[in-house]
């Protein structure tokens, strides 16, 4: 086989990305503490190069590289776009945070930048070599940057349990990954589905496989029963490196679920829809409920993010293309969502004071009617609440989960979104008609205040006008 | 002659004891780095299993990335067992409990 140079156009985003990522730790070491400003520029730079990039290149047919081992297509144009966006917010956010913890170092950006091509990798991945390797890229760089406070007793704790649990996973994950190959003879997603639709397979070591691949996702999802490390890990990080594993790694994920289990899986989809609907059935109810308990805000994300991967789980085992598509959208708004209550909540820190307490957010409107405003979208958007797009997202998967015949668990999702409603609703409550506990005037950049306006708007936005990404998405999966 | 599934026994065997190590351990997080590798390892055998029995070569091409990746993983894992050592003076299962609720 003979190498042809114009396989680097479909993965010119990553390899853009990695030579950025590479040049900005070189560049670091020859900086001031006072000039640490110029890693940043150049961080955000090279994520907004990437994502025009991986646009520029993207479009038409769908193209397959490598020998297989990567694809480029609808869904990853759109997939890549979207996580820099929201890795651009991220480090946008977190900027005045690690200032005033004396955590604005370069290596802050550079390992996010890995994390970030990691998903990119996950994102394109045509086979289960290239799969395993982009989400180890992503999970080491994340268990680095989560112990990133080396001072911080509980940041090291939690990155230690997020270390143990994470490799679980992928031992999982690989130990399903190697049943497969066995079961089919091959490792590419394409020759997965070829050997399924022949017949070509020893049933039982598939199944057996199968399950083993659903539990490493679970466990990379934080779906329930494999969700223990989420809530630990979200409350121990610094509030900056929560807010970028609680968004952008969520969309990689679903790519990985769809490539994985439509893809690869698709034609034993009987087998594992099950698997999912027990995963979504427990995620929805022990997330919705368990976070009503929660003092913690981090927390309550945490288990509040759980439940909400029962909803992108709704979408994905419908295993049809408006299902991966409804799953898509919900993936991508809900990083949307979550990026800006992590930025709120990074907005009323301040040094020495982690704003990480649900009394924290009391008489908000008293302190600042504009963003106590923004921060009602972003938890109406949770919630479900029209017209916010957290509605419609919602109703995208439930009506993928109806049309495969689904109803009853399409009503127990409604069910227990009800009960979600009841924590976030209790966060408008304390902002609106509680007396402020704490009135020191919000302290942030006019970059971070425009930011999180356009992301509380876009909540609503995106609500009055779903149709626009809802296309994109179908068009993706089509 | 050894055949297929001795070697998948073999691999199931060291899965599962990485799994209850990981499991019943209470005592030392450097133990559980040890059933982490286990557990990679386990999975190699598999690979290289299937693939001697299946006549491909790309199940041992994935072992030597599994490898490297597990090289990586365990330099992470140690470094993270430094820090928290530092931080906590102890490195005992049981007392990593300061994050609950």
């Amino acid at each position: 086989m003979t190498f042809d140079p114009m396989h680097l156009i479909p993965v010119a985003p990553e390899l853009f990305l990695l030579t950025a990522a590479c040049a900005i730790l070189v560049i670091d070491l020859f900086l001031k503490d006072e000039q640490r400003e110029a890693t940043y520029i150049l961080a955000q730079i090279a994520l907004i190069g990437t994502a025009s990039l991986a646009l520029l290149v993207g479009g038409g047919e769908r193209q397959v590289v490598f020998s297989g081992s990567v694809i480029r297509d609808g869904m990853t144009d759109l997939l890549k776009a979207s996580i820099c966006v929201i890795a651009f917010g991220a480090f946008l956010y977190a900027k005045e945070y690690l200032k005033d913890r004396n955590l604005f170092k370069g290596e802050f950006y550079t390992l996010g930048m890995f994390a970030v091509i990691g998903m990119l990798i996950m994102v394109s991945a045509g086979d289960f070599l290239t799969v395993y390797l982009g989400l180890e890229l992503l999970s080491l760089s994340l268990y680095a940057l989560v112990a990133f406070d080396r001072e911080s007793g509980r940041g090291s704790e939690a990155a230690m349990k997020y270390f143990v649990l994470g490799a679980i996973a992928s031992g999982m994950l690989l130990y399903g990954i190697s049943m497969i190959y066995g079961a089919t003879g091959s490792i590419s997603f394409a020759g997965i589905a070829e050997a399924i639709a022949n017949d070509a397979v020893n049933n039982t070591i598939m199944v057996f496989g199968t399950v083993f691949v659903v539990i490493g996702l679970a466990f990379k999802f934080g779906a329930v029963p494999f969700h223990m490390w989420a809530p630990d890990v979200y409350d121990g990080a610094p509030t900056a490196v929560t807010m970028i594993i609680a968004s952008a790694p969520k969309i990689a994920a679903v790519a990985m679920a769809i490539r994985i289990l439509g893809e690869g899986l698709g034609g034993i989809n009987a087998d594992w829809q099950g698997m999912l609907v027990i995963l979504a059935v427990l995620s929805m109810a022990l997330g919705n409920v368990v976070a009503i308990a929660q003092s913690n805000i981090k927390r309550m994300l945490a288990y509040s993010t759980i439940s909400h991967v029962g909803f992108i789980f709704l979408g994905l085992l419908a295993g049809s293309q408006s299902g991966y598509a409804s799953a898509m959208f919900y993936a991508i708004t809900y990083a949307l969502t979550a990026l800006g209550a992590f930025g709120i909540i990074i907005l009323l820190s301040r040094k020495g004071f982690e704003a990480d307490r649900l009394d924290d957010f009391r008489g908000l409107n008293q302190r600042s009617p504009w963003f106590a405003a923004m921060m009602l979208l972003l938890m109406f958007s949770m919630a479900g609440v029209p017209p916010t797009v957290g509605f419609f997202a919602k109703l995208f998967v439930l009506e993928a989960a109806i049309r495969v015949d689904l109803t009853w668990l399409a009503i127990v999702a409604v069910f227990f979104s009800v009960i979600g409603a009841f924590y976030y609703l209790r966060i408008v409550k304390l902002m609106y008609f509680d007396k402020p506990a704490d009135s020191a005037p919000l302290q942030a950049g006019m970059d971070t205040q425009i930011a999180l306006s356009v992301n509380g708007l876009a909540m609503l936005a995106l609500g009055i006008y779903p149709a626009g990404l809802m296309a994109w998405c179908v068009a993706a999966v089509a | 002659m050894i055949a297929l599934s001795d070697y998948l026994i073999l691999a199931a065997i060291l899965f599962s004891l990485s799994i209850v190590g990981i499991f019943i351990n209470r005592k030392n997080v450097i133990i559980l780095l040890m059933c982490i590798e286990l557990m990679l390892l386990a999975v190699n055998i598999n690979f290289i299993a299937f693939s001697h029995f299946l006549g491909d070569a790309v199940g041992q091409v994935f072992v030597f990335f599994i490898l490297t990746v597990a090289a990586a993983e365990a330099a992470i894992g140690l470094a993270i067992l430094v820090v928290l050592f530092r931080n906590r003076r102890t490195i005992n299962v049981e007392e990593l409990d300061s994050l609950a609720g």
